[in-house]
């Protein structure tokens, strides 16, 4: 929550227009529960609703557990203005069971609302200014639904007090209700309103929560708008990008992306395949680059430090290919289902032998599909492996944001089989390699052999010590050309001060906050974020020298000598010791305030 | 004598050599390139749609020695390579050629896979039982007690069988030939690359250098015997039931229990529906939902699914 966007009941609205309601402009709701009590399906609601909705804006954050029944819970931020994180305290928490209220009532802010199943739960907590507001969620659903369907249905009871609450559009929840369930029968669809229009009626007794809470008119605001999450929008910026085929393996969080790529590509003509292990994958992958179709390969980690001798091989043969990493945390199989950034340096140089080759990283959902694209056009202009690092907290996120311009990103998906004359070479030593692929005619009779072993512009292995050389620099020389056509970050904030943050990936969203929240306090801070890793943009050092620290906010581990993996990065390329790291290995996105604990600590 | 001219050079070996071997002279594994070049002549498959690819080994090197479209991989992976081009390009013949260490040990699991997904290719194992490129270590085939630098008091391990291995992965055209019988060996390779579906062929190629006389027992001008499968002919006589029926998966295997040399020719063969083939009759039955709708067409319609 930034200090002028409180929801509290107290900081009363400015507009004086709604008279009996508290004008928000942003609420964090988190709501507490088991994974199969379908809060995710709330979440996904009142996503939906944000995207259709000129008025309300919102991002929203799952932290689902694997293990089904497991404890699950989502956060929600609905606003009318920029949302930028998940939230860092709840305004609200809608507890679901006695674990939920005692394992996230300490994520409330003071002067928050608690809104509690009294059937399952027990408010303990009374020593703090938190308003109680007891709600049998259980026996109402089970009631309201003539106690059939055991336990179902909470959850849309849960939505209609929420819509109540918030004042959200009635009607528009209906319709997304009715669409939803529409294609599971009459029974369900009526089943789900019942519980829905129980909650939407319920009598709050609570004198507080009485009035009701709605959410401000956002400003100018895109109608075309969608709604979805990151893995989604990646997806389908890898199809928009000319992605036909490609292949992996499951592994949470990325699975969701080759699930949808498998079920999507045959619609458009091409074929995502389940490969055997992750090995096989990015082989498999490569075989389709090299038949002429780019091609995709993701999985989280693990799977990506099985694929390194591949990727390794991409850069030699100058295969072209877009691979995906949804990071998540830890070493080893780590923490499943916990965001890190810890796959930076993997990701540069996991592979064996001097292998230059591009990294991104999207900053937020919508950047998942412009990232998507990107890395589609650069990994064919350069015949290189691009890899992307997305992470778990992007993967599930939901959030609204403007249609893509198809006009401006459509890239047609083409086979390359002119006649390739008798000049071909496969690995011109000053000249970018454009592969023939199979079934090319070869006019001066000679057929290209692609290679992993070192050689000479013919594709003829070459062990000779100049060959190797030149060959090394021309692979250089191809990923720093790169440098040359990305443009430098913009600056968030002003261009020159005391502080300046510089972040990569997910953590775009607290970092901006954090920087918003700053200034607001009067302090010189102004914030950068990368989208380009390896290579980086060209004259990062001119930004830097405008500003007396350059703090570096990532979530991975200090390392042996106290720097991040990015961090360690910018002081090797820059040799600059005002260089710093903030770092963590929460597992847990950052909250606002623990940027600006890391950054006073360092600037103080 | 304009449209001569067009007409497409009939392919002949002078085409279709390119770098001389590197194999040490005597190598088995010459015969199996010599071979695949006739049975290519024979065939005259169009230039370009020839594809081999290879992982890594002395056998792995194939790649280099064919003119044509050729990878030359990492080791162990090709099937998943080739399996990549021959899913997406119904239009070429995809060849993969590997050694016993490539394909059986450190690409086993790839080799499992390819062949229960019955993918339409081609793929010839020259088998010596040995690592010859890393200069004689133990490898799935080397017979127990044979001595290699991994096993210097004699290999410990119980070899795979590579024929029953193939067999019960599902593989759907398995055969075995020596790279002495250049005849057999030609039959076998044109009957695996006229087999629609997943083809494979062992060879026994004996690597002269780290293990020289490996396969004397099934060649007969060392003293060995070749022995070949009669398969049924299905002519209703009292002989043919005898015979060997290339379908029966249970016949397959009690041949590959015969003691080494055993016996050449096709172990199995049946017609089941390749991986391409099942694929593609999903992507022409989702293009036809669709209504053939273009890229564009059903992105736009994805994100207003959205909104
Ligand atoms: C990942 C990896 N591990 C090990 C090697 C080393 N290596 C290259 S070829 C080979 C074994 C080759 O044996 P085989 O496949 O039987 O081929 P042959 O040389 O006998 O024809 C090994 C272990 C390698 N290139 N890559
Ligand atoms: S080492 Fe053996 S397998 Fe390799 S080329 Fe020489 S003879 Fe052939
Ligand atoms: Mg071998």
């Amino acid at each position: 929550m930034s200090a002028t966007a409180s929801p509290a009941p107290k900081e009363q609205s400015s507009s004086g227009s709604s008279t009996d309601s508290t004008d928000l402009q942003n609420a964090v709701i988190r709501f507490a529960g088991n994974s199969q009590d379908g809060i995710q399906t709330i979440g996904a609601f009142l996503a939906k609703l944000a995207g259709r909705s000129a008025r309300e804006v919102m991002t929203y954050m799952t932290i689902p557990s694997t293990i089904s029944g497991g404890p699950s819970i989502f956060q929600v931020n609905l606003g009318s203005g920029e949302v930028l994180s998940p939230g860092d305290e709840a305004d609200f928490l809608v507890a679901f069971y006695q674990h939920s209220y005692d394992n996230h009532i300490n994520a409330l802010r003071d002067g928050g609302v608690c809104i509690y199943d009294s059937d399952n739960v027990e408010a303990t907590v009374n020593e703090r200014d938190i308003q109680h507001v007891a709600i049998p969620i259980t026996s109402t659903t089970v009631e309201a639904l003539g106690g059939s369907t055991r336990e179902r249905g909470k959850n849309l009871f849960v939505l209609g007090l929420v819509t109540q609450l918030f004042k959200l559009d009635h009607d528009k929840v209906v319709a997304l209700i009715e669409r939803q369930f529409g294609r599971k029968g009459e029974d369900v669809i009526r089943n789900a309103r019942l519980a829905f229009d129980a909650g939407y009626a319920y009598q709050i007794g609570s004198d507080i929560v009485k009035q009701s809470y709605a959410l401000r008119a956002g400003a100018s605001l895109d109608k075309d708008r969608i709604t979805t999450d990151g893995n989604t929008a990646l997806m389908y910026g890898l199809i928009a990008g000319g992605i036909r085929y490609g292949a992996g393996y499951p592994i949470t969080p990325w699975s969701s992306i080759m699930e949808g790529l498998r079920t999507e590509l045959p619609k458009y003509g091409g074929l995502f395949v389940q490969a055997e292990d992750e090995l096989g994958a990015v082989a498999m992958a490569l075989g389709f680059s090299y038949a002429g179709h780019l091609a995709v390969t993701g999985s989280s980690g693990p799977g990506l430090s099985l694929k390194m001798e591949a990727l390794s091989y991409a850069v030699m043969a100058e295969l072209p290919l877009v691979v995906i990493n949804v990071q998540r945390g830890g070493p080893s199989t780590g923490l499943p289902t916990s965001v890190e950034q810890s796959d930076l340096m993997q990701a540069i140089y996991g592979s064996h032998g001097d292998t230059p080759r591009i990294v991104l990283a999207p900053k937020n959902v919508e950047d998942c599909f412009y990232t998507a694209v990107e890395a589609c056009q650069l990994a064919r202009k350069y015949s290189c492996p691009v890899l992307v690092l997305t992470d778990q907290a992007l993967a599930t996120r939901i959030e609204a944001f403007r249609e893509p311009n198809l006009d401006e990103c459509l890239i047609e998906a083409t086979l390359d089989q002119e006649p390739r004359d008798e000049n071909f070479k496969p690995y011109p030593v000053d000249g970018d390699t454009r592969h023939a692929p199979p079934g090319t005619k070869m006019l001066g009779g000679t057929y290209p052999v692609v290679t992993g072993l070192e050689h000479d512009e013919w594709g003829h292995p070459s062990a000779s010590p100049e060959m190797h050389a030149r060959m090394n620099a021309k692979r250089r020389e191809k990923i720093k050309a790169v440098a040359e056509e990305l443009q430098l970050p913009d600056i968030f904030g002003d261009e020159s001060g005391e502080v300046l943050l510089v972040g990569w990936g997910s953590t775009w969203g607290p970092i901006r906050e954090a920087t918003i929240r700053a200034r607001e306090k009067g302090q010189s801070l102004s914030s950068l974020h990368l989208r380009h890793l390896n290579p980086l943009p060209n004259g990062l050092e001119d930004i830097f020298a405008n500003f007396q620290h350059v703090i570096v906010v990532e979530m991975n581990d200090e390392g042996l000598y106290g720097y991040g993996q990015l961090a360690t990065l910018l002081r090797a390329r820059y040799c600059d010791p005002k260089i710093r790291s903030v770092c963590k290995t929460d597992g847990l996105a950052y909250k606002i305030r623990e940027i600006l604990d890391g950054v006073a600590e360092i600037v103080s | 004598m304009a449209a001569a001219a067009d007409a497409p050079k009939k392919l002949t070996k002078k085409e279709l050599s390119a770098d001389h071997p590197t194999w040490c002279p005597g190598c088995g594994d010459f015969a199996v390139l010599a071979s695949f070049f006739k049975v290519l002549e024979k065939l005259q498959i169009p230039h370009e749609q020839i594809c081999t690819i290879a992982g890594i080994g002395c056998s792995s090197r194939f790649p280099y020695f064919v003119n044509g479209h050729g990878v030359h991989f990492i080791h162990g992976r090709a099937l998943p390579l080739a399996t990549g081009v021959s899913l997406s390009r119904p239009d070429l013949h995809v060849f993969a050629f590997g050694g016993d260490g490539d394909g059986y040990s450190i690409g086993g699991n790839h080799l499992d896979h390819a062949a229960r997904k019955n993918v339409n290719l081609t793929y010839v194992v020259m088998d010596n039982f040995v690592y010859g490129l890393t200069k004689k270590q133990t490898s799935p085939t080397s017979p127990q007690g044979f001595k290699s630098k991994t096993d210097p008091t004699g290999a410990i391990d119980r070899p795979i069988n590579p024929m029953k291995k193939l067999v019960s992965n599902g593989a759907t055209f398995v055969a075995r030939t020596h790279a002495t019988q250049v005849k057999h060996m030609m039959e076998v390779f044109e009957r695996a690359i006229l087999h629609p579906g997943f083809s494979v062929v062992e060879v026994l190629s004996e690597c002269v250098i780290f293990y020289p006389g490996a396969f004397d027992a099934g060649n007969p001008r060392k003293g060995g015997e070749f022995d070949l499968i009669d398969e049924k002919k299905w002519d209703d006589t009292p002989e043919d039931e005898a015979r060997h029926d290339v379908t029966d998966d249970d016949a397959a295997f009690a041949l590959a229990s015969l003691d080494f040399p055993g016996k050449f020719g096709v172990f199995y063969e049946v017609d089941h529906p390749t991986k391409n083939q099942l694929e593609q009759r999903w992507i022409d039955a989702s293009r036809e939902k669709v209504k053939n709708a273009s890229a564009r067409e059903l992105l736009s319609e994805r994100f207003a699914m959205m909104k």
